[in-house]
C-alpha cells in the first residue's frame, strides 16, 4: 500500500478517491435542505458568483444538488459493484469447490452470461421492476457479476494448476481451505484492481441510466439525473449540464486510476538505472588472423546490472567452441551480444567484435544486415517458440533469400525446400506448406537449422540447441550440427550447460562463471587437465554413466553468484576451497599458456581431500 | 512391510471420442526401503502415472494399491514432491507454515515436528519463519522433502525433483535422497529423464516408452542387459550424448515423435 | 508437464468446431427468447393495467388481454409467443398499434449506421496507433511517449460516450455551431454521434494493440525474424502484427457488443431515429411488446458479433479450433 502511494499516479488517485468518498458521506448532511430550496425568484437562472452552475426550473442551485447528488450516485455504484462482486466471486470459485462437472455446468452459464451487455439486462430489469433505483441497482450489479466471475475462474483456474495447490491436495487439505488458504490469497490483487475498476464503471453506468430516465426517480436525484435536466437546456445554460458531467468523469476517472495505480504498485517494478561499472580487465586476445569471430573485453549490460562483465575469446575458421556456464552465467548473453541481437535497454560494449573480419561495434543494423544475415546461423533453445506459429515453414525460410540473396519468390521457395531435405527432413515438399505446431520439436530444430543454411553460413551460433529436446531427439540435431561442419566448414559456437554435450561436439571449451571466462582449454583435456577449482568441480557434480553409486556425489557449497552481486575478487572465491585472501580481493585474469587460458590464483593446486569428491 | 503397487493402470484425458491414452495398462511395484527409477522422456506419461499415485489424476482402469488395499486418498500415505521448486510453494505462506499443513491432524507437538522435519532434509529450524522467495532453488526442493515427510508418508514419490536446478546444486538434492532413504527405509519412486541420475539414485528402473513400462528390472540388469530396443537407445544417447560414436544411418531411424 | 501419448486421429476439426459453436449459439438464443419472453410476466401485477393506467376501464383491460392472449396458461402463451416469433410476428406497439416488426425495421438501419460507422473508425484509428506506439515504445523507449499515450488513452477510455457526447454539443454545436446537434439529415449530423461513440472503443482498442504488440515483439519467434537480419517494416507487419490480432479481435467483438449500450445513450443525446431511443420512450411509455422486440434484436446482434469473432479467430489461427477442446 506504501508502495502504491509513493507514485505521482497512486498518490493523486487515493487523494481523489478519498475526496469523492468523503464528500459522499459529508454533503448529503450538510446541504441537503439548502439544495432543495426552491426559491421562485431565481428560476432558470445560468451560471453567477452566487449560483455557480446556475438554477434549476425550480430555483433550486444546480451546484449544491450536484454536491449533494455524490452521496446517492457513490453509493448506489458501490452498492451495485459489492453486488456484482460478490455473485462473480461466489460463480468464479464454484468449479474448485463443487467438483467437476458442476463446475463446468457454472464455467458454462457464465460463458453465455457474459456476452450479453450490460444494458440488456438493464433493460430487462426495467421492464420487470418498473423504472427505478432498485431494477437499475439489480441490473447494474448482475452485469458487474459475469465479467467478474469469468476473471475470477481464469485466475483461480491458473492457480489451481500450479503445483503447491497439488502439493497442498496431496498433503491432505481440503477443498474449502485449499480456497481460502492457497487459491483466494494468490488471486486476490487483481480481483481488487478489478473491483476497484468495476465501481468505476458502475458509477459511470448508473449515470447513464438515470440520464435515460430508467434511474433515480424524482424526487431523488443523482448525477444522470441533473445530466439529463441540464441537457434539455443545454443552449441557454450549458453549465447545468456540463457541471455534473464533470463531476460524473471525476469520479469515474478516481476509481478507475486508483484501480490502475494499484496494479501497478502489485507487479514488480524495475530496478532503478545504475550505471555500468566500467573496470579494466586484462586484454587477452588469441587474435589470429583467419578468426572468424573475435571478441575482446565484451560487455552486456542492463539498467543496474552488468550480467557480462569483460569476455574475450576467438573463433577460428571452421573451428567448434563450446561455451559451458550455470543459469545466470551470461554465456546466452555473450551468444546474443555477439549476434547483434541484444535490444533495448540492454547495452553492448566491446574492445573488438569482429566477424569475419567486419568490425560490428559501430554502424547500424542495416551495414552488417546483408553479411550476418547470410553468413551468421542461430539457432535458439526453444524449438516451440522460436518460429512464427502464423507462417508456414518453407515461406519462413523462404523469405530469408529473398531478403538477402534477391530471389524471386518461387526460386527462394525451391531452395527452402531443399534445405529442409539437407537438414533431413521427410518429405520436404508437403512438410514446407505446413505450420509449425504440425512439426515435432525435434523436427523444428532441423528446421530452424535449415533456416542457417539459406546462406553459407560462416559461423552457426547455437544457444542450447538440445536442452529442450528428448535425449534420443537430441542425438540427431547434434550430430546434423557435426555433419554441417563438415561438410560446409562453417564455425560453431555451442552454448550450453550440458558439459559432457560440449566436450564430445568442441573443440575448445570456454568455462563462464558470474559473466566471465574463467577457464580456456581443449575439450579432450577437460576431463583429464581442467585447472581451475569451479571446472574442476562441475565435472565432479554431475552424474554420469560412470559415477561411483557407493560414494556422494561431489558438491559445490552455496549458490551460483548474481553477477549483480559479484565481489571484487574472484566471483568463486566464496564457494572455493582453494579461495584465500587474494582471492577474495582481488579478480585473477585470465592468464594464457599454451593454448589454454584460465583466471585463477589457485590454478593447479590440488583440491584438499574430503572438501570434494 | 510397505509396497506400493500399479496394477494395470490406465490414465485417459479427454471426453470419450476424442481421448488421449497417457497411462496405458501399465504394472509397476515400488518394493519396501527401495529406490525404484522411472525413467522416460516428456510425454511418455511418466509425470501423469505420479500424479494417479497421489490422487491427482483419476484412473480409467486398474488399481494402485499400498500393502493389498487401493489406495485411500484421505490417508495420505503417498507423497509427492514435485519439479518446479518456482511454483511447489505457496508464496504466501511461510516455510513452516506449509510443512505444518501436511503434518497428519491427529499428530501433537506440531511445531517440534516441522522442526524435525526440517532438520531431516539439513535446513535451519529457524527458516520456517522465511518465505519461499528468501530461498535458493535447491533449498525449496528441501523443503519440498521437508513437506513429503512430514505427512509420514509410506511411499514418496520424486517427480523430476533435479531437472530445474543448476547443475551444482543438483548433487546436494541427489544426495539428500540417497541419505534419506537409507536412514529411513524409505520406500521411493524416483522420476527423471535423465538415465544418469536415475542410475546414480536407484535400485530398480523402469523405463517409459509412450505410456507403457517397456523393461523393468533391477538397476545392474537394465543397464547392463537392456532388453527393449528404447532402453537400448535410452543407454547409447546417456553414454555418448552427441552420437560421435557412432555416425551411421541407424541414429535417424528413430521414430520422429508425434 | 502433461502426458500425451497417442490421439486418436482428430477427426475433422473443423466440423467439429461448428457443431461446438453452433451448440453454443443455440443455447444461448435460446435463453435470450425465453429471458424476452418471461420479461413481461416477470411484471408484478398485471402489465396491460400498468400499460394502460388506473383509469382505463376493466372491459379495455379484459380485451386487451385477451388479445395479447394473457388469460391463456404459461406454456401455451410460451408456445404461441415462440411459433408467432418464428413466423416473424412480435405482435403490436400497445401505444402506437403499429406491428413491432414495422417499428424496429424503421430504426433498425440508424442504429446499425451509428454503430458500423463508428467500430470502423475505432478500429482505423486503434489499430495503427497502437502498433506504431508499441514500435516507438519497446522495451522502455522513449518514455515521455508512452507516459502520453497511456495516460491520454487511459482518461478517454474512462469517460462514457453520452458525456463525451454532451461535451461535443457544447463545443461544437452550440460554441462552435460547426455540426448539427440532434437528428439525422445529412453528412453533418453524423459527425458528433458517430464520433462519441468512437473515440472510447478506439482509445481501449488502442491500447489493447500495444500491450499485444509489445508481447509479440518481445516473443522468440520476432527475435528469430532478428536473426534472419529482416528490415524492421517487415518483422512488424509479417511477424509481429497478425500475431497480436488474436487479443484485439475478442476485445474488438467485446466491444462491438458494447456499442449497444453506446448507441442508446448515444442516440438519446442527439435525438437520433434509431432503436435506443425508440426502447427508452417504450421503457417509459410501458410499452412492452416493443421493449420485448427491441430487446431480442439486441440480443441477436450481441450474438452474432460474438459468432463472427470466434470464427474470425478460427479462420486467423488454425490451432485455436483444436486448442479449444
Amino acid at each position: 500500500m506504501k508502495r502504491i502511494l509513493r507514485t505521482p499516479l497512486g498518490a493523486t488517485a487515493a487523494a481523489l478517491l478519498l475526496a469523492v468518498l468523503a464528500l459522499a458521506v459529508v454533503a448529503p448532511l450538510v446541504w441537503t435542505d439548502r439544495a432543495n430550496a426552491i426559491d421562485t425568484a431565481q428560476i432558470m437562472h445560468g451560471s453567477s458568483a452566487a449560483h455557480w452552475l446556475g438554477t434549476d426550473a425550480l430555483g433550486r442551485d444546480v451546484f449544491l444538488r450536484v454536491l449533494v447528488a455524490t452521496g446517492i450516485s457513490v453509493w448506489l455504484a458501490l452498492l451495485a459493484t459489492g453486488l456484482g462482486v460478490l455473485i462473480g466471486l461466489l460463480l468464479g470459485a464454484a468449479p474448485v469447490v463443487l467438483g467437476r462437472r458442476a463446475g463446468r455446468f457454472v464455467t458454462a452459464v457464465v460463458n453465455i452470461a457474459v456476452a450479453f451487455p450490460g444494458l440488456l439486462l438493464a433493460l430487462f430489469f426495467a421492464v420487470v421492476f418498473g423504472v427505478g433505483a432498485t431494477g437499475a441497482l439489480l441490473a447494474i450489479g448482475l452485469a458487474v457479476a459475469p465479467g467478474f466471475a469469468r476473471l475470477t475462474q481464469t485466475l483461480v483456474a491458473k492457480v489451481s494448476g500450479l503445483d503447491y495447490v497439488a502439493a497442498a491436495r496431496v498433503a491432505g487439505v481440503g477443498r474449502i481451505r485449499l480456497l481460502f488458504r492457497h487459491i483466494l490469497p494468490n488471486v486476490a490483487e487483481p480481483l481488487v484492481v478489478n473491483a476497484a475498476i468495476a465501481a468505476g464503471s458502475a458509477l459511470l453506468a448508473f449515470a447513464g441510466l438515470s440520464f435515460l430516465g430508467l434511474g433515480v426517480q424524482p424526487p431523488s436525484y443523482d448525477w444522470g439525473r441533473l445530466l439529463g435536466e441540464g441537457l434539455q437546456a443545454i443552449y441557454l445554460r450549458p453549465a447545468a449540464a456540463l457541471g455534473p458531467g464533470a463531476a460524473v468523469v471525476i469520479a469515474g476517472l478516481a476509481f478507475h486510476l486508483f484501480g490502475e495505480a494499484l496494479a501497478k504498485g502489485f507487479t514488480r517494478h524495475t530496478p532503478p538505472v545504475r550505471v555500468r561499472r566500467a573496470e579494466p580487465v586484462p586484454a587477452v586476445g588469441a587474435t589470429n588472423d583467419d578468426a572468424v569471430l573475435v571478441v575482446e573485453d565484451l560487455r552486456v549490460g542492463f539498467p543496474g546490472v552488468t550480467p557480462v562483465r569483460g569476455v574475450s575469446f576467438s573463433v577460428g575458421k571452421g573451428e567448434a567452441v563450446g561455451i559451458v556456464g550455470e543459469s545466470g552465467s551470461g554465456k546466452s548473453l555473450t551468444a546474443l551480444a555477439v549476434a547483434r541481437l541484444i535490444e533495448h535497454p540492454g547495452r553492448v560494449e566491446a574492445r573488438q567484435l569482429t566477424f569475419q573480419g567486419r568490425d560490428l561495434r559501430n554502424g547500424n543494423a542495416r551495414r552488417h544486415r546483408h553479411l550476418l544475415g547470410t553468413s551468421l546461423a542461430m539457432v535458439f533453445q526453444d524449438p516451440m517458440t522460436s518460429f512464427n506459429p502464423a507462417m508456414r515453414i518453407g515461406r519462413q525460410l523462404a523469405e530469408v533469400a529473398e531478403q538477402h540473396q534477391g530471389s524471386t519468390r518461387k526460386q527462394a521457395w525451391q531452395r527452402a525446400v531443399d534445405r529442409l531435405r539437407a537438414v533431413r527432413i521427410p518429405d520436404p515438399h508437403r512438410r514446407a506448406r505446413q505450420y509449425p505446431h504440425e512439426f515435432s520439436g525435434g523436427m523444428r530444430q532441423r528446421a530452424m537449422i535449415g533456416m542457417g543454411l539459406m546462406g553459407k553460413p560462416a559461423l552457426i551460433i547455437a544457444d542450447e540447441p538440445t536442452t529442450a529436446l528428448d535425449v534420443t531427439v537430441q542425438r540427431q540435431v547434434l550430430r546434423l550440427l557435426a555433419s554441417i561442419r563438415e561438410d560446409d566448414g562453417a564455425a560453431l559456437l555451442l552454448i550450453s550447460h550440458d558439459i559432457a554435450i560440449v566436450s564430445q561436439v568442441c573443440d575448445r571449451v570456454l568455462v563462464m562463471y558470474a559473466g566471465r571466462i574463467v577457464e580456456d582449454l581443449p575439450a579432450d583435456e577437460l576431463y583429464t587437465a581442467a585447472r581451475h577449482p569451479y571446472t574442476r568441480a562441475l565435472l565432479a557434480a554431475v552424474p554420469d554413466m560412470t559415477t561411483d553409486r557407493d560414494r556422494p556425489l561431489a558438491v559445490i557449497p552455496g549458490r551460483p553468484v548474481d553477477a549483480a552481486q559479484a565481489p571484487p575478487g574472484c566471483a568463486y572465491a566464496p564457494r572455493c576451497p582453494l579461495a584465500d585472501k587474494r582471492c577474495i580481493d582481488t579478480a585473477p585474469p585470465l592468464r594464457d599458456g599454451d593454448g589454454r587460458r584460465v583466471a585463477c590464483w589457485n590454478a593447479d593446486v590440488p583440491v584438499p581431500v574430503g572438501e570434494q569428491a | 512391510m510397505t509396497e506400493l503397487a500399479f496394477e494395470d493402470v490406465t490414465v485417459r484425458f479427454g471426453t470419450r471420442r476424442h481421448a488421449t491414452t497417457a497411462v496405458d495398462g501399465v504394472s509397476l511395484t515400488v518394493p519396501h526401503g527401495k529406490i525404484v527409477g522411472l525413467v522416460g522422456e516428456s510425454g511418455s506419461g511418466k509425470s501423469t502415472l505420479a500424479r494417479a499415485a497421489v490422487g491427482l489424476v483419476p484412473v480409467d482402469s486398474g488399481r494402485i494399491v499400498l500393502n493389498g488395499h487401493p489406495i485411500d486418498p484421505r490417508t495420505h500415505n503417498v507423497q509427492m514432491v514435485f519439479q518446479d521448486p518456482q511454483s511447489a510453494l505457496d508464496p504466501r505462506m511461510s516455510i513452516g507454515e506449509s510443512v505444518a499443513e501436511a503434518i497428519p491432524r491427529r499428530a501433537r507437538n506440531r511445531r517440534a515436528r516441522v522442526a524435525e522435519v526440517l532438520d531431516l532434509v539439513d535446513l535451519p529450524v529457524d527458516c520456517g519463519r522465511l518465505y519461499p522467495a528468501q530461498l535458493s532453488g535447491g533449498q525449496r526442493q528441501r523443503v519440498g522433502l521437508a513437506r513429503a515427510l512430514a505427512g509420514e508418508p509410506e511411499v514418496v514419490i520424486a517427480d523430476e525433483i533435479t531437472s530445474a536446478l543448476d547443475v551444482s546444486i543438483q548433487g546436494t538434492v541427489l544426495n539428500l535422497v540417497r541419505d534419506l532413504q537409507r536412514r529411513m527405509r524409505l520406500s521411493l519412486l524416483f522420476i527423471s529423464h535423465d538415465l544418469a541420475v536415475v542410475r546414480y539414485v536407484s535400485d530398480f528402473i523402469a523405463v517409459m516408452y509412450r505410456g507403457r513400462i517397456v523393461e523393468h528390472g533391477p538397476a545392474g540388469q537394465v543397464l547392463t542387459d537392456p532388453q527393449d530396443p528404447y532402453t537400448r537407445e535410452l543407454l547409447a544417447a546417456a553414454a555418448d550424448p552427441a552420437g560421435q560414436l557412432d555416425l551411421g544411418e541407424n541414429g535417424d531411424t528413430t521414430p520422429a515423435h508425434r | 508437464m502433461t502426458a500425451i501419448v497417442h490421439t486418436r486421429q482428430w477427426d475433422r476439426p473443423w466440423a467439429r468446431f461448428a457443431a461446438r459453436r453452433a451448440g453454443r449459439l443455440l443455447v444461448s438464443l435460446w435463453v435470450l427468447v425465453t429471458a424476452a419472453f418471461l420479461m413481461i410476466h416477470l411484471i408484478p401485477g398485471d402489465p396491460v393495467r400498468a400499460a394502460l393506467g388506473p383509469t382505463a376501464s376493466v372491459r379495455l383491460v379484459e380485451a386487451r388481454r385477451a388479445a395479447l392472449g394473457l388469460n391463456d396458461p404459461l406454456w401455451l402463451q410460451y408456445l404461441h409467443y415462440l411459433r408467432d416469433l418464428v413466423s416473424g410476428d412480435m405482435h403490436s406497439s400497445m401505444v402506437s398499434g403499429l406491428p413491432v416488426a414495422q417499428v424496429i425495421g424503421d430504426r433498425l438501419p440508424a442504429t446499425l449506421e451509428l454503430a458500423g460507422y463508428a467500430f470502423v473508425l475505432a478500429g482505423l484509428v486503434a489499430v495503427p496507433l497502437g502498433t506504431g506506439m508499441a514500435v516507438l515504445t519497446r522495451g522502455g523507449r522513449r518514455r515521455p511517449a508512452e507516459l502520453a499515450f497511456t495516460s491520454t488513452s487511459a482518461v478517454l477510455a474512462v469517460i462514457p460516450e453520452f458525456l463525451l457526447a454532451v461535451g461535443l454539443v457544447y463545443v461544437f454545436g452550440v460554441q462552435l455551431g460547426w455540426a448539427p446537434v440532434a437528428g439525422r439529415a445529412g453528412f453533418g449530423s453524423y459527425v458528433l454521434p458517430v464520433l462519441s461513440l468512437a473515440v472510447g472503443p478506439a482509445a481501449v482498442l488502442s491500447r489493447i494493440m500495444r500491450v499485444e504488440m509489445l508481447t509479440v515483439l518481445d516473443a522468440d519467434h520476432v527475435r528469430t525474424a532478428r536473426a534472419k537480419r529482416l528490415p524492421d517494416w517487415l518483422i512488424t507487419v509479417r511477424h509481429a502484427l497478425p500475431n497480436a490480432f488474436t487479443a484485439t479481435i475478442t476485445i474488438g467483438g467485446l466491444l462491438l457488443s458494447s456499442m449497444v449500450a453506446g448507441t442508446v445513450l448515444a442516440e438519446n443525446v442527439f435525438a437520433w431515429p434509431g432503436l435506443g431511443s425508440t426502447v427508452v420512450q417504450s421503457i417509459l411509455a410501458k410499452d412492452y411488446p416493443v421493449v420485448q422486440g427491441i430487446v431480442l434484436v439486441y440480443g441477436l446482434g450481441v450474438l452474432v458479433v460474438n459468432l463472427a469473432v470466434d470464427v474470425l479467430l478460427a479462420v486467423l489461427d488454425p490451432r485455436s479450433t483444436i486448442r479449444e477442446s
